[in-house]
């Protein structure tokens, strides 16, 4: 089933971690295996967040030695990153196998995070001037905990809670997606893709990388795709109702957009709100009446509908 | 053998005694299921239950319905509730005979106020999530807010009147009542409609009518593709533009019973348009798709 959310405060920061915190704890009974964000501070030119695993969850039980086994892999993480002139300006353990560093950075990103990820069991989640990916296995309480996310403030954000159908309960499977290689875009997704194998072909033979075998992945690769190609974020969700099948509802985020998508079937729901200072959206209105207690005005969009909204 | 007279003993006979617990306790059987909660009734004859009597009058109320009057009016706070808890406290409230129930902070509640099969007024001050008010038989309805996905599902009488906007499958299998949305609502409305009424007074998304059955679907606004598909009979009137009609979906003659009909309906609900009901579009079944599995293959060829 799995529940989405996303919210964009026009021109001006917000407590949107907590925020989205509530709205993921009211869609928790659409997905309780896993819970992820992706939330925009300010942007800071010139330094870049990098949010990086070097494990999964899971792992962590797997061995006597993985402790040793994650601290060679971060050191070779910091060697890669130095022998691309990255600067670490601060270092946070968030867990012990999910990272946040910030770094300054002038060269090719993108080579810079193929090398990084070539590091066994490593993969980066984000990495953006303003963007903040984080996800993790546990419901939205758990997961804003474990990283800190109450007090985050910014502009916008998407979240997700999955309920694990077609692949895996692990932090790979989890949305939402970062759009490798581009810095601050990510997605998160409500259903079934049934073109992915196909798509999946065509965009690994254009050299693109997939980490994980969930249909939701696409989305993000798709979306990358499209931007390398010059279009627009608009461009890019009006291409996806015509080349993308099944059935889905799908929120992208950039450093200061936020869009969505909805199928021809329309058979995935999402419930929108706006105003002249908010936009909120989520699978179910009580997710936006978590934020919003007083009476507002809602409505559903159609099928093939799309929307683009700007911070 | 001394675990096979233990078993013995667990199943109430004790061999060393020759009597079984029952005949020493003086109980029967029956008594002892009755006490572990196995049999709730006593079976009589036939019937399991008896719900009419033969002497009693006709009515149209269920038999457990409770005697509740218009006039007792009282306020139900759904904050810090879950579900299950509104909707029960709904029951007792009608048992106590409250007519009039005014829910106050759903916030986008599921599942409220599912199931009533009694008279009542029902208010809702804001707005309801998904399957609200489904499968009701009697209450009248009204929402000040917004409903979720398949509200008035399955319903069988009433009415229901939303004053903001509605999601997808609006009166879903809806059997009969008036199912009322003001605003605009989703996809799929009215899909497998078995009876009653829809009126939407804004615009309604695409499939709306999918096979339905039997009853009428006002949307005085716009309608989205396919319109009716595959629909087995039922009437859809549509005041604004259809963006296209469901297989063996066809436009019919709108007559002097469609618009009087209209007329009484969009009225009663304050949703009459300014320049009246002629410009509705009529839409009824084809009727290409019944004994559909008997057509020659070429026949199926021209329908699809």
């Amino acid at each position: 089933m799995c529940g989405i959310a996303g919210l964009i405060h026009r021109g001006k920061s917000s407590g949107v971690g907590s925020e989205m915190t509530s709205m993921l704890t009211a869609l928790k009974h659409r997905g309780p295996d896993s819970t992820g964000f992706a939330i925009y501070g300010e942007p800071n030119a010139g330094d870049y967040v990098m949010r990086f695993k070097v494990a999964e969850q899971e792992d962590m039980a797997s061995g006597y030695d993985m402790g040793e086994k994650i601290a060679a892999r971060i050191a070779e993480v910091e060697k890669r990153l130095g022998e691309h002139k990255a600067a670490i300006k601060s270092r946070d353990e968030v867990t012990p196998y999910a990272m946040r560093y910030v770094i300054s950075h002038d060269g090719d990103t993108e080579a810079m995070a193929r090398y990084i990820e070539d590091v066994e069991g490593t993969e980066i989640l984000s990495l953006g001037n303003a963007l903040e990916l984080i996800k993790d296995l546990g419901d939205a309480n758990v997961v804003a905990d474990q990283y800190g996310l109450r007090d985050f403030k910014g502009t916008h954000g998407i979240g997700h809670t999955r309920m694990a159908t077609e692949s895996d309960v692990d932090i790979r499977s989890a949305h939402p997606y970062w759009a490798f290689p581009y810095n601050d875009v990510a997605v998160v997704h409500n259903g079934q893709i049934t073109n992915y194998w196909l798509k999946r072909r065509q965009m690994e033979k254009k050299g693109h990388r997939f980490m994980s075998s969930c249909d939701s992945e696409l989305l993000a690769v798709y979306t990358a795709d499209n931007l390398a190609n010059g279009a627009t974020l608009e461009d890019s969700l009006k291409a996806s109702i015509e080349e993308i099948d099944g059935v889905f509802t799908y929120l992208v985020a950039t450093k200061d957009s936020l869009g969505m998508a909805k199928d021809t079937m329309a058979a995935k729901p999402l419930v929108l709100y706006e105003s002249d200072d908010m936009i909120a959206m989520a699978s179910e209105e009580v997710a936006i009446r978590a934020i919003l207690p007083q009476e507002i005005d809602t409505y559903d969009p159609y099928d093939e509908e799309i929307r683009v909204w700007k911070a | 053998m001394e675990s096979m007279s233990v078993m013995a003993e667990d199943m109430g006979y004790d061999p060393r005694a020759g009597q079984t617990r029952d005949e020493k306790e003086g109980t029967t059987q029956e008594d002892r299921a009755r006490d572990l909660g196995m049999m709730s009734e006593q079976l009589k004859n036939r019937s399991m239950e008896v719900f009419f009597e033969v002497g009693e009058d006709e009515n149209l109320t269920y038999p457990w319905a409770a005697d509740v009057d218009f006039n007792k009016r009282t306020e139900l706070n759904c904050e810090g509730k879950t579900t299950t808890e509104v909707n029960k406290d709904i029951n007792g409230l009608m048992e106590e005979g409250y007519g009039t129930i005014v829910l106050q902070n759903p916030r986008g509640m599921h599942s409220v106020g599912v199931g009533i099969l009694n008279k009542l007024n029902l208010i809702v001050e804001g707005s309801i999530g998904y399957f609200g008010v489904g499968l009701i038989d009697g209450p009248n309805v009204r929402i000040n807010g917004r409903v979720g996905w398949s509200c008035g599902e399955n319903m069988m009488s009433g009415t229901v009147v939303i004053e903001k906007n509605a999601g997808s499958t609006f009166g879903a299998a809806m059997r009969g009542g008036d199912l009322v949305c003001k605003g605009s609502v989703g996809s799929r409305t009215g899909i497998d409609q078995k009876g009653g009424t829809i009126i939407v007074g804004g615009d309604t998304g695409a499939f709306s009518g999918f096979m339905m059955q039997r009853g009428r679907m006002v949307v005085c606004g716009n309608a989205g593709k396919n319109l009716g598909d595959s629909m087995y009979d039922g009437t859809i009137y549509v005041g604004g533009e259809v963006k296209d009609y469901g297989v063996d979906a066809i436009p019919a003659e709108l007559t002097d019973l469609d618009k009087a009909w209209l007329t009484r309906k969009l009225t009663q609900y304050d949703l009459m348009p300014e320049k009246g009901v002629d410009h509705f579009t009529k839409i009824v079944a084809g009727k290409q798709l019944w004994n559909y599995d008997n057509l020659e293959p070429n026949e199926k060829k021209l329908i699809l």
